[in-house]
């Protein structure tokens, strides 16, 4: 099974709407791949199916040959788009508790990154400020050896310089053989680490290909790109 | 030098023409060693396949050149650096004529400008 996530056929419906409508997709190991579409194009919605939070409505999904199960849970570190986490808890104790939960959690790499970033471990997460809060989250997720790492809107909260900061531990700290899908509307951000992105429009995939061939066949950079494709 | 990349022309383009100043500027010499990809990945806040990619098109101009393990050098070839340098110089010359041109001044008054410049 070369292929990290193999997804064939896949459709998902609420009652009369259809979020997903024949989505298929391949992503093999080593691959940085951006999830771009406008607010209401399934990006979430086919997040939530490869992570098992969802059922399909038809077609298959396979995380590195293993249907979705526990043991595809165990391969995936995602990142949702709200938080979970208990308000009272210290950035200690969260620690604690990835490292009981996830055999993968590598602890030293979270105080590293957090130490980076200026950010004291005792405090609770309640006395955190939203982008500090979401840089806690970021950093746990991407602290696990994981082998596909999903993130809905990692930076969105997050002030530019920290932004250029967790994008560069992403890049830096990444092992070759795992793939990281990132779903965002800040674009011109992300590009550059980018392998390749995905338009999803009204939940089909409008376009899949790698950023430099964008660039280098519309002499347009992806932001730009969007812009337009999706003009309003 | 910080990286710049801009957002229109491929990041793996951009990267090369990079590489090319940072040789013809002196800041790597000839027989210097590369940084690792993901160092330069890093450096230059860009994908490590992308950056490897540049690498791997940059060295069929022969300025860089890979040992198996020990990693990427410069070129030690002084003649290929000075091509590069003319190439470099050819470009921006080049490049500059055609804006003022389009600013609609001859080449002759485009070379008296320069010289005035230069001699202030």
């Amino acid at each position: 099974m070369s292929n990290l996530l193999e997804i064939q056929g896949l459709f998902k419906n609420y009652d009369n709407i259809q979020a997903l409508n024949n989505v298929n997709l391949s992503i093999s190991p080593g691959h940085i791949t951006g999830l771009l579409g406008p607010n209401g194009s399934g990006k979430t919605t086919l997040i939530k199916i490869i992570c098992g939070l969802l059922r399909p409505s038809s077609g298959t999904v396979l995380v590195d040959g293993n249907p979705i199960g526990p043991k595809s849970k165990a391969l995936i570190s995602y990142l949702p788009d709200k938080t979970y986490l208990s308000n009272n808890m210290t950035i200690l104790s969260v620690i604690e508790m990835f490292k009981d939960f996830y055999d993968d959690f590598d602890d030293n790499r979270a105080y590293e990154m957090l130490n980076s970033l200026n950010i004291d471990p005792r405090r609770k997460l309640k006395t955190l400020s939203k982008g500090n809060k979401e840089k806690v989250q970021l950093i746990l997720v991407m602290s696990r050896r994981a082998k596909l790492y999903i993130l809905d809107e990692p930076i969105a909260g997050v002030d530019p310089a920290a932004r250029d900061y967790i994008l560069r531990t992403i890049i830096s700290n990444y092992d070759p053989s795992a793939s990281i899908i990132i779903s965002t509307h800040l674009i011109a951000d992300i590009e550059p680490v980018l392998d390749e992105v995905i338009f999803l429009q009204n939940g089909y995939i409008r376009l899949y290909q790698p950023v430099d061939d964008i660039r280098a066949n519309t002499g347009k950079s992806v932001d730009e790109f969007f812009r337009e494709v999706y003009r309003c | 030098m910080p990286w710049n990349l801009n957002s229109d022309s491929p990041i793996f383009i951009q990267i090369i023409d990079h590489l090319q100043n940072d040789i013809v500027s002196g800041f790597y010499k000839p027989g210097d060693k590369l940084p690792s990809v993901r160092e330069l990945a890093a450096e230059a806040g860009v994908n490590p396949n992308t950056m490897q990619k540049a690498l791997s098109e940059f060295e069929l101009t022969g300025l860089v050149h890979s040992e198996r393990t020990s990693g990427r050098f410069i070129t030690e070839d002084q003649k290929l650096i000075e091509e590069l340098k003319t190439s470099l110089v050819q470009t921006q010359i080049k490049e500059f004529f055609e804006n003022m041109k389009k600013l609609g001044f001859t080449e002759n008054e485009i070379l008296q400008l320069v010289k005035e410049h230069t001699d202030k």
